[in-house]
């Protein structure tokens, strides 16, 4: 009896799932499907989230002005968990049943390279708006055909910190607060302290920690004793709100620099505003631009929202846009022609700075360092590239 | 030596968490034999009920700090009769996996209500913020408050332990249930009493954490908790002066091997030492005295 039970239930599972592909199959005529693989719980969440609020906001602009080719663009979201192996389940998902023509997503680089092979496999391309590691679009073995992305890569953002430390805040000892844990922390750290060298200075100290490590005093207590002017902590928001707090509270009063990390509101939560003076970070945008582009972007975001937008949602908007902007140029909409069109982008004008793509599929466009006084910005400076 | 006594400072403010975590550890394995894996995530919620306390009530932090430790209390004794006291005649790998799965019910039952991502602490008034500078030592307010109010609830826990009939009615439980039983000790409240002491002291952890690394998360019990254990086990499972060293030594050595560059060696030389005390003097420090555990 049991038995019998058990087949009639798995029976009318499948034929649930059948009729789902056949009603999802209907509606694909008259939309295009676009994937959102995104990091909307878990560890570095805000990330992913706004990266969503960017897009959905720019998917909206999109349909209202009558969509690409005639067609509404339809989003299939998923929340990935912050992570890779969820990443990459919902990757296949996403390509094979929901069966999209391209996915946005994940935020973080090792989640969205979890995905590239599935998207080489499917040949679907995926994009992301902040995967910033070197190696996401492009590897030993050659370019990366369906990855792409609308920031900046590591490697860049490594330079331009240590330059604009040995030019601007000429300072030459450095202590690094690297999180071994990440591809991301490694890889900024990498850079930062090739160009620092070069540039004369030398990395006294070198600490790691681990993503969700609360206690950060003992290293902290090392670093205090040794002779330096400036700390690179090239991490995510949570754990360096805490350090940038821990250390303030050991009266470690040194500039403390780091990457795109840093843009969270959950800095300022961690930290608290007292620790947050004396802190530069590089960012893809700052709200303090005064360029129409950003201006209006600022505005219609504060709209809608009722926020002030960082730079995940200002990517995440430009990524939607990126998408749009190449399905409209595409020869057909299926994956193929999609990436072709995507790799054939030149003078994008996005909110995020004007791009073209070059041959390894990084956008090629400027960076900001943004300082930061009392937990608000309050300064910002260009640096092309 | 500046140095040494700013890490020993910082590895006091730890050993004190674990000290007040491992106490209930210690205290429920004396009495009942259960390594209760729960534990943990009691204190979890602690941290939680101090930041509704404080961030959405708006109440002090002592007032909050007491509610924590009353909230935990109860769910202590809850936990207590729902999940281990219909097993007590029951194996003991079966109330342990009890344990397991009641510890995973706490940390994805409170994901399930406020939500996974880490939050932070509201800001705390201004005497808490302060710090002083002796001698090139800084010794933060947070960490006075830690290592001063764990050490008052261990006082008035040896109090109550020592010195009062409901601490004498567990000390014989934990000798003897049956004798103790037919001397006229009801087991079952002893027992609850117990849970609710151990609970109560890991809730105040909770907030005492809170407050000091400004976030918390539905997991952070998971590694505290286990540290905690390590260091329950290290002083000798079962005896209330052994979970205070054993959080101590663990604190400290956690520290000192982080503070001398092997921060990503930090955990495992916790569990190492797990592994050295079960394979060395599985009885702990104080291992010999047997008679004292409660």
């Amino acid at each position: 009896m049991k038995k019998t039970l058990t087949l009639l239930l798995a029976g009318a599972l499948g034929l649930a799932t059948f009729a789902g592909c056949s009603s999802d199959d209907a509606a694909s005529s008259n939309t295009i499907k676009i994937g959102i693989n995104y990091e909307l719980s878990g560890p570095v969440a805000t990330y992913g989230q706004a990266s969503l609020d960017g897009i959905k906001m720019a998917m909206e602009e999109i349909n209202a002005a009558g969509g690409i080719k005639g067609k509404k663009i339809e989003l299939k979201e998923y929340d990935n968990k912050s992570e890779p192996a969820e990443a990459t389940t919902l990757a296949t998902k996403l390509m094979t049943s929901d069966k999209v023509v391209a996915v946005l997503g994940p935020a973080t680089s090792g989640n969205f390279k979890a995905t590239i092979p599935i998207a080489t496999k499917d040949k679907v391309p995926v994009i992301s708006g902040s995967a910033t590691a070197d190696d996401v679009t492009v590897d030993d073995k050659g370019v990366k055909e369906y990855a792409f992305r609308t920031c900046f890569n590591d490697s860049f953002q490594g330079n331009a910190m240590a330059n604009f430390a040995s030019k601007k805040l000429n300072k030459t000892k450095a202590v690094m607060i690297v999180d071994s844990s990440s591809d991301y922390s490694k890889g900024l750290a990498e850079n930062f302290k090739k160009t620092f060298t070069a540039n004369g200075g030398t990395i006294v100290g070198e600490e790691a920690y681990v993503t969700k490590d609360t206690e950060f005093n003992p290293i902290l207590t090392r670093i205090k004793n040794q002779d330096f002017d400036v700390i690179y902590l090239p991490g995510y928001y949570n754990e360096a709100g805490k350090i940038i707090k821990q250390a303030r509270a050991l009266q470690i009063t040194a500039p403390v620099l780091g990457g795109d990390g840093f843009d969270s509101p959950v800095l300022l939560e961690q930290a608290g505003a007292s620790a947050l003076n004396d802190v530069y970070f590089t960012n893809h945008y700052s709200s303090l631009d005064q360029d129409p582009k950003v201006v209006k972007f600022i505005a219609d975001f504060k709209a809608k929202y009722n926020s002030e937008p960082n730079a995940f949602h200002a990517l995440g908007y430009d990524t939607m846009k990126f998408l749009a902007d190449a399905i409209g140029r595409a020869s057909a909409v299926d994956g193929e022609s999609i990436k072709t069109a995507l790799a054939e982008t030149k003078d994008f004008s996005a909110v995020t700075g004007t791009f073209s793509v070059d041959g390894n599929h990084n956008p090629v466009k400027a960076i900001v360092v943004i300082g930061l006084k009392d937990g608000q910005q309050a300064t910002s400076e260009k640096i092309e590239s | 030596m500046q140095e040494l006594i700013q890490q020993l400072i910082n590895g006091l403010s730890l050993g004190s968490i674990y000290a007040l975590i491992a106490l209930g550890y210690t205290m429920v394995y004396g009495i009942i034999q259960l390594i209760n894996f729960a534990h943990g995530d009691v204190y979890m919620v602690g941290a939680y009920v101090g930041y509704f306390c404080m961030a959405r009530a708006h109440l002090g932090f002592f007032t909050s700090l007491v509610i924590a430790m009353l909230v935990c209390t109860v769910l202590g004794v809850v936990i207590e009769r729902v999940a281990y006291k219909p097993l007590r005649n029951s194996t003991r790998i079966a109330v342990l996996i009890t344990a397991i799965g009641v510890s995973l019910l706490l940390e994805y039952g409170m994901m399930f209500f406020v939500g996974p991502e880490v939050r932070a602490y509201p800001p705390m008034p201004g005497f808490m913020e302060a710090s002083y500078n002796i001698g090139g030592v800084i010794i933060r307010a947070q960490q006075l408050l830690i290592i001063g109010i764990s050490l008052i609830l261990m006082i008035g826990l040896q109090y109550i332990v020592r010195r009062t009939k409901v601490g004498k009615a567990m000390r014989a439980v934990s000798q003897d249930a049956d004798a103790a039983r037919l001397m006229g000790i009801n087991v079952d409240n002893t027992i609850s009493l117990t849970f609710a002491l151990g609970s109560a002291l890991a809730g105040a952890a909770g907030v005492l954490v809170g407050v000091y690394y400004n976030s918390i998360d539905p997991l952070m019990g998971i590694l505290p908790g286990l540290k905690a254990f390590v260091a329950a086990v290290l002083g000798g499972i079962g005896l209330i002066p052994g979970a205070l060293i054993g959080g101590y030594v663990i604190g400290a050595v956690e520290t000192l091997v982080a503070g001398y560059g092997f921060s990503m060696y930090k955990d495992a030389v916790v569990f190492a030492i797990l592994i050295a005390v079960l394979m060395v003097k599985p009885t702990g420090l104080l291992g010999k005295n047997v008679r004292e555990k409660v």
